[in-house]
């Protein structure tokens, strides 16, 4: 194959891992704007706001810093959150770690940095492909530029709208980290495992909210996970028995 | 100088969980309950975060009342997330019912 094929069809997927990853990036435009405007009110500074979103990059973790840090809450207990918060990525790395393990480190670096829920969600469907193509890293690299560049414009418009629209305070965005938290739990809430991990976890969290540094926080949201695999334990074992009830008869 | 320490840490955080698996060879499988974990940890997080937001508004007194405009908006986000199941049209709505609420106590007062 010759140098100038090898190359369009890298251009190829890296086109068609943006294009797909399309819907995604329009649903992130809200939360980067709302992102940036809340630096203001959590008195962040604007240098700050988009460092997060140019080194972190991590949409959900970055609002719960900014609500952390409107709190008052001490940096090493953010990082701590953060931490918890991140950690279903692990996930993700495995699921793709067959596929990314026979890149050189240089990609590996790159991709794992831009590794988030969105381009996990739209890059794991064409590494399952059958299709032998060898430039499949190409694809999830275009979704990561795409969602990165994405995420950061939106970042810097919200700073910009946060200080220089007066009165922004009262368009119910001190309220849209809530709003956009619950729209993002509901999709969760199909069983009882799921219900008893937001059950238990938000009270616990309004039990132990007295506690300091915020450590309520990952208290409830370890006994939230707690109960969901305990719940959803008891309820395979309780299937598995009355299925077994039920071929005795 | 804070800042710079909080998005060090965080910057460190994430990229070490997003790429501390790929130096290591042959595959991984997690437990089927290790994985159920991981998947509860969102649900978690987020419901440990709401919840209080909600209901303790300013950090320490239960508000159980039609007068707080977040257990109002949160409520109203909840049954439109439920309905409709679009996120944009949830937080849309759900910032709509939390501006009326609040719009109706200045009127009250």
């Amino acid at each position: 194959m010759g140098l100038d094929m090898a190359n369009d069809q890298r251009w190829s997927e890296f086109g068609k891992g943006a294009r797909d990853t399309l819907p995604l990036v329009i649903g992130a435009i809200p939360f980067g704007i709302i992102f940036g405007t809340l630096s203001a009110g959590a008195g962040l500074s604007a240098a700050g706001t988009m460092g997060m979103s140019l080194f972190v990059f991590a949409g959900s973790a970055q609002f719960i810093a900014m609500g952390l840090v409107g709190a008052g809450t001490i940096w090493p207990m953010i990082v701590l959150t953060t931490l918890v918060v991140n950690f279903r990525h692990l996930l993700y790395t495995a699921t793709l770690l067959p596929y990314l393990r026979r890149l050189p480190r240089r990609w590996q670096v790159l991709l794992a940095f831009g590794l988030t829920d969105e381009t996990f969600a739209v890059a794991v469907g064409h590494w399952r492909e059958p299709d032998p193509n060898s430039h499949k890293h190409w694809y999830q690299f275009g979704s990561m530029v795409f969602m990165y560049v994405n995420w950061n414009l939106c970042t810097l418009l919200g700073i910009a709208a946060g200080r220089f629209l007066e009165g922004i305070g009262g368009w119910g965005l001190d309220f849209a980290m809530v709003a956009a938290f619950i729209g993002m739990v509901i999709p969760y809430l199909t069983d009882t495992p799921g219900y008893c991990v937001a059950l238990v976890s938000g009270a616990s969290a309004l039990m132990l909210n007295g506690l300091p540094h915020k450590l309520g926080l990952i208290a409830a949201s370890i006994l939230g996970i707690m109960a969901g695999v305990v719940t959803e334990s008891l309820r395979t074992r309780w299937l598995q028995r009355t299925s077994e009830a039920v071929e005795e008869k | 100088m804070e800042t710079v320490y909080l998005i060090a840490g965080m910057f460190l955080v994430t990229f070490s969980i997003r790429y501390g698996l790929l130096p290591l060879s042959g595959r991984i499988r997690f437990t089927p309950g290790i994985q159920r974990a991981l998947n509860y940890v969102p649900p978690a997080v987020l419901t440990a975060i709401i919840v209080p937001a909600a209901l303790m508004p300013d950090g320490h007194t239960l508000q159980l009342t039609p007068a707080n405009p977040y257990l109002v908006g949160a409520i109203g986000t909840t049954l439109i997330g439920w309905l409709g199941k679009n996120l944009l049209i949830t937080i849309i709505g759900g910032m709509a019912a939390f501006v009326i609420c609040q719009w109706v106590l200045v009127l009250l007062h």
